[in-house]
């Protein structure tokens, strides 16, 4: 399971919750940025319905002062109706609309819903209307306060400076918590998560020999083989799930360029010419699929390379319980980005850290790659048993 | 000449066309990789998931048919049972990510709130209101302390020096109404308001400034209640060097009667809102067993629903202030509907909806 481990790293804002199947469901709490954006579309598109709200009305005063109604004074009963609709339509824009949208199906507002954010309970339970309003009673203070209240509240240098301390670290508040909850969601029990809409995608082992026939129509006929290439056991070794996943990525945007320097460095470490042309989809495609199936047999039999550095291979160094122990799961994170990320200089001098710190000579610069792949895969199995 | 040749040669088309979709599907499917095979078996119910979801996200519940409500909780537990297999066996990011997002869709509305907005309103009503505020018993009684004691502070203060009224009544609100007036321009501002002109309007703002307070008073316990208890006091030293200044010129009666008609129900009602403040401000600085993030939401939850009430409360208050107290010039009779009013809101919170919990609280 080191593979969702690593992604649980990689991702700080991934959060489990367990249905009552028993499933593990993995919600993304959408950032900071996003709610402040889908808050900024809300006040836009509040302050757009009020401006026609204001605008139906002063069409209804011009309307029935030409009917003859007389002034537009209070002292005019029309007047006077439509000054009731104003002041109400005010109140339950600025308290309702939050809470109209976020207690409907999708649980978020026009602005979430533009930018695929939605509220949800924070136990994994129901969302209850409750929660939806308590969530949303704060936010008049969260919001009207530095602008509005704290000139209001006046008076004396010493209270007025404590009122806007206090504040202020109500309104911040979600930049201080690993959860980004402010302040409404704190009390109303919920949080804000990301709700993608993703399409089902096509399907991988199926589709790309499709397109590479497509792609050179008349070379081929209808009968082309669905694999021209063929990899052996030694070939396909030289990878794992997290290259798997960088291909099907490459694959599917469909990028030429990409996928020719994504083929070209699949053959350097293979062995292989690299191919060209037409050729490069249906080699990148031959080798995913083989790949595929040759790691999803692996699954089955609960053996998983979760990506090139982990080796089933006889290992070149073999470390120590003690020396393993050394790091912990940040510093194996860090040197898991420096292995996907190699530049040269970087990997020379994380080699020679670790060296140091466990008390081995530094190894060689052909065998600094070798060396580090084999503490990660060592460190990260002795890290979660 | 019709129909019948006609039909046998589309059929023989379509049969053929049929046999040739299946002979691809089979090629298809001996091509594909394991786990793909496992995701073509599967789409179709994921699709079916995927219409269904989509058509309730948009609120358009009337259009599902019957087999589609009924299959909904069927296709989720398929879509999540395939979810939780395919993470076992499949490679396939980009299926994983979209049954994912497809699996949590369709939790939020198998799992989703069991009441609409209607059915809420009505089971706030029927007495899920007068529970939460007797849930909060304790919190009210200590507002209500705290009212009333700023009540007979602010008179006891002003009483021994008038000077203290402007520390209580802000100028803007005094309207005359300060030490040292007469007996009748005090008399005045009680009665004849005659004018009949713009209460409604009156009353409506009235509402949204009072709401808005009261919302305030609430949101400013999040500083563990310490601001709506200020909030609270503050409120009823205003209320107790009002009273004073009446009384100092005999008016207690008259002045009683035109703060009553609706401030039974306006005090009521801000003294609740700073009981949920005070609430939650409550289980924030001392949450017990429970750690302070389940305490806060359980508060909360329970305060929403009185601050709810209390807007109701005020709307009703705004009403009474805005027409009942100009037109009813009678003293006993504003006493009369004040007084009632809080019997009312008395009996409301202790009687409704006892022994009857609906299961969304539950």
């Amino acid at each position: 399971m080191s593979i969702r481990r690593h992604q649980r790293y990689a991702d700080a804002r991934a959060r489990q919750i367990i249905t009552p199947e028993g499933l593990a469901l993995t919600f993304t709490l959408a950032s900071r940025g996003a709610r402040l954006g889908a808050l900024l579309l809300d006040l836009l598109l509040q302050t757009l319905l009020l401006i026609v709200v204001i605008g139906g009305l002063l069409l209804l005063a011009a309307g029935l002062a030409k009917l003859g109604v007389k002034g537009a004074k209070m002292d005019n009963p029309a007047m006077e109706f439509i000054a009731v609709l104003f002041f109400i339509s005010f109140f339950v824009l600025r308290n309702g609309w939050f809470l109209f949208f976020e207690l409907g199906a999708r649980g978020a507002t026009p602005g979430k819903r533009i930018l695929h954010i939605r509220i949800a309970a924070r136990d994994g339970g129901r969302l209850d209307a409750a929660q939806v309003i308590a969530r949303n009673l704060l936010r008049d203070v969260e919001l009207a306060v530095p602008f509005a209240l704290v000139p209001m509240l006046g008076g004396e240098t010493a209270g007025w400076l404590a009122c806007t301390v206090w504040l202020l670290v109500l309104t911040c508040l979600p930049l201080w918590n690993r959860d980004a909850l402010r302040a409404g969601d704190l009390i109303g029990g919920t949080w804000v998560v990301e709700a993608p809409r993703l399409k089902l995608a096509s399907v991988m082992s199926v589709a790309v020999p499709a397109a590479s026939a497509r792609a050179a129509p008349s070379a081929q006929g209808p009968a082309a083989p669905l694999h021209s290439y063929q990899f052996g056991e030694a070939e396909l070794a030289a990878y794992g799930e997290y290259e798997l996943q960088t291909l099907e990525r490459v694959l599917r945007e469909d990028q030429v360029e990409a996928m020719v320097a994504v083929a070209e460095a699949i053959c350097a470490r293979i062995g292989w010419t690299a191919p060209g042309g037409y050729e490069v989809r249906a080699f990148l495609g031959d080798y995913y699929t083989q790949l595929r199936a040759r790691l999803e047999a692996g699954m089955r039999f609960g053996t998983r390379k979760a990506d090139k550095f982990t080796s089933s291979a006889p290992r070149k160094f073999r470390f120590t319980e003690a020396e393993l122990a050394v790091y912990g799961a940040r510093e194996l994170h860090i040197l898991a980005q420096a292995l996907h990320d190699p530049q040269d200089d970087a990997l020379d001098a994380v080699a020679e850290r670790i060296s140091a710190k466990i008390g081995r000579p530094t190894p060689s610069a052909a065998d600094t790659a070798d060396f580090l792949g084999d503490y990660y895969d060592q460190a990260t199995h002795h890290l979660h048993g | 000449m019709s129909e019948a040749p006609g039909g046998i040669v589309a059929g023989l088309r379509g049969l053929a066309r049929r046999g040739k979709a299946e002979a691809e599907q089979e090629a298809i499917a001996a091509a594909a990789l394991r786990s793909d095979r496992f995701r073509q078996e599967r789409e179709p119910d994921w699709k079916r998931l995927e219409a269904i979801v989509a058509r309730m996200e948009r609120g358009r519940l009337s259009r599902l048919s019957d087999a589609d409500v009924l299959d909904l909780p069927v296709l989720y537990r398929t879509a999540s049972s395939s979810l939780s297999i395919a993470r076992e066996t499949s490679l396939d990011a980009a299926t994983i990510a979209y049954l994912e997002g497809l699996v949590s869709r369709a939790w939020f509305l198998v799992y989703g709130p069991r009441v609409g907005l209607g059915g809420w309103v009505r089971a706030f009503f029927g007495g899920g209101w007068s529970r939460a505020v007797r849930a909060l018993a304790l919190d009210i009684w200590i507002a209500l302390a705290v009212t009333v004691a700023g009540t007979v502070g602010g008179w006891a203060l002003v009483a021994a020096d008038p000077a203290w009224y402007g520390a209580f009544v802000p100028i803007a609100l005094a309207d005359g109404r300060v030490p040292g007036a007469s007996r009748e321009v005090l008399r005045a501002t009680l009665f004849g308001h005659t004018k009949v002109d713009g209460l409604s309007a009156l009353a409506a703002y009235l509402f949204g400034h009072n709401s808005q307070i009261a919302i305030l008073a609430f949101a400013l316990g999040f500083a563990f209640g310490v601001p709506s208890l200020l909030l609270l006091a503050q409120n009823g030293g205003m209320l107790g060097a009002f009273l004073w200044l009446f009384h100092s010129r005999g008016l207690s009666l008259e002045s009683a009667g035109w703060l009553s008609i609706h401030g039974t129900t306006e005090i009521l009602a801000i003294t609740l809102a700073g009981a949920a403040g005070l609430h939650i401000g409550r289980a924030v600085a001392f949450p017990g067993e429970k750690s302070v993030l389940v305490a806060a939401a359980e508060a909360g939850r329970r305060a929403a629903q009185v601050m709810v009430g209390a807007v109701v409360m005020l709307l009703i208050a705004a009403l009474l202030e805005g027409l009942g107290r100009q037109l009813i010039e009678n003293t006993f009779m504003r006493l009369g509907i004040g007084w009632g009013m809080l019997a009312f809101w008395a009996l409301y919170f202790t009687l409704a909806g006892r022994g009857r919990v609906d299961e969304d609280e539950a």
